[in-house]
């Protein structure tokens, strides 16, 4: 049963992430990434770590790719932005990128036929995850902050009105 | 043949198909009577009788209201893009069935017991707005797009209060399982978090009024000046679907209220359903009441209110909850 769930999910996510790439309205590729996401959270949730499936639809899907999808709303592109995403996804395009990807790819069924792969987990509760958070990774989350916060003082820099005085 | 009926009701898939047939038919009916409970609140307030010319008092005013709106046709303006046209009023309102999933009704009676629960719930009610967001956009209507521009940046700066509020109770609870929060606010009245926690109440009220749109914050619909907001373009049953996700999100935060501040199914005498869903009630007149005597403020006003107020005062309540606990235990 949750073999089933599990494919049928993995395949809406490499499907819904293939769609992203080739639609040419900015929106529906974003749509298509909010699906591509949400099934992601669906692999989270069968894997057992129903804590990150929350959080990845709070974050992911619930705030980001909403201001995303905000900022291309507003720039309203229409129909000549689609002209030149078309001219963008000829196939010569394709062959930089293509090849950087198989070489991942390869890498990645390497990974996954050799010894010590990945097996299924135990469910991961929320309060373990704090723990392990300000735990040993305590470094890692004052990290994050700090960047954060610069990112913040940038944003708030970049749109502070310039005094003319 | 009802033992037989009793044991499939224990396999977890027919709970789980069960509970969400009583979560629609549940939403449905609180759709209508919400519609009846505002208008009658909303006459009232204004000093005038409301609806009372069909059926007694009025009652099947809704009923008709219902009626009217199956029978329009549905009307998708040109250059729109359709697909998402049509899928934004379902859009709106699939996310709200599943919130209703970890609420505890009662002690016994919960349609999925998680310690997920909150968190599940939040993440369900952030994605309206993506609904509201898409049905802007693809009406290619203008004042649409500004009613979906408006949702968005309010819904997203009022989830931050709205947050640290949550995660405040959880802290002094120490689970994020609805059912442990509740068990938590037994111990009497003075027990619930509404008298542990006030600060954190006012905030949760404040934010879950922008949050479902409701007047004095609803500026993505405000009529007097974007026509009707984000569903100008849509007729029919495409609006009363809204309209329903509307009210169900309503009653989900305020179903969340109870657990969080007012004790759940806690309560003397009655049994716990009843207790529930009178708290739930009593707070969604609360809102109404808040729609039918506030003037809608102005924009920049409510961000002002949610950057400048809510989002410092819910961080020093989350400071000062975690200082606490760290006193006490």
């Amino acid at each position: 049963m949750t073999n089933i769930i599990f494919y049928l999910a993995a395949g809406v996510a490499i499907l819904s992430t293939f769609m992203v790439i080739t639609r040419l309205n900015a929106v529906h590729a974003l749509l298509y990434l909010i699906v591509s996401l949400l099934s992601v959270a669906l692999i989270f949730f069968i894997l057992g770590a129903p804590f990150a499936a929350a959080l990845e639809v709070i974050i992911y899907a619930g705030a980001i790719m909403i201001l995303f999808i905000f900022v291309i709303m507003m720039l309203n592109l229409g129909p000549p932005a689609i002209e030149k995403e078309r001219l963008l996804l000829k196939p010569g395009m394709w062959l930089g990128p293509g090849l950087l990807a198989a070489i991942l790819l390869i890498e990645l069924v390497l990974i996954l036929t050799g010894p010590g792969s990945a097996t299924k987990a135990a469910e991961v509760p929320p309060r373990a995850v704090g723990l392990t958070l300000f735990g040993p990774y305590v470094l890692g989350v004052e990290l994050a902050s700090i960047l954060l916060l610069a990112g913040l003082v940038g944003a708030f820099h970049l749109a502070r009105k310039e005094r003319n005085d | 043949m009802m033992s037989q009926l009793l044991s499939y009701l224990s396999l977890p898939l027919v709970h789980l198909i069960l509970s969400l047939v009583v979560i629609l038919a549940f939403l449905g009916v609180n759709g209508i009577v919400l519609i009846y409970v505002e208008r009658k609140v909303a006459g009232f307030i204004q000093r005038r009788p409301g609806p009372y010319e069909v059926g007694p008092w009025g009652l099947l005013q809704p009923l008709a209201d219902a009626l009217k709106l199956l029978s329009k046709q549905l009307v998708t303006p040109m250059g729109a893009d359709k697909i998402l046209f049509w899928a934004a009023p379902i859009l709106s309102f699939a996310p709200v069935v599943i919130c209703f999933m970890p609420m505890p009704v009662s002690p016994m009676f919960t349609g999925m017991e998680m310690n997920l629960g909150l968190i599940l719930i939040l993440a369900f009610t952030s994605l309206n707005v993506l609904a509201l967001c898409l049905a802007g956009w693809s009406s290619n209507n203008k004042y649409s797009l500004l009613g979906a521009a408006r949702a968005v940046s309010q819904s997203v700066a009022y989830e931050i209060p709205l947050l640290i509020t949550v995660l405040a109770i959880a802290f002094q609870t120490g689970s994020l399982n609805l059912s442990e929060i509740v068990a938590s606010q037994t111990k009497g009245i003075w027990s619930w978090n509404i008298f542990v926690q006030p600060i954190a109440f006012i905030i949760y009220i404040i934010a879950v009024t922008a949050e479902t749109n409701r007047a004095p914050f609803d500026l993505p619909e405000a009529e007097s000046e974007l026509t009707a907001g984000f569903h100008t373009e849509y007729a029919g049953m495409h609006f009363g679907l809204f309209f329903l996700a509307e009210y169900s999100y309503m009653i989900v935060v305020c179903a969340v209220a109870t657990v969080l501040f007012l004790g759940g199914w806690h309560g003397p005498f009655l049994s716990g359903p009843f207790w529930f869903i009178l708290k739930t009630y009593a707070l969604i007149l609360v809102l109404m009441w808040f729609r039918w005597t506030f003037p809608r403020v102005r924009f920049d006003q409510l961000l002002n209110i949610c950057w400048k107020w809510l989002i410092p005062l819910s961080l020093i309540n989350l400071v000062l909850t975690a200082l606490l606990v760290k006193i006490v235990r």
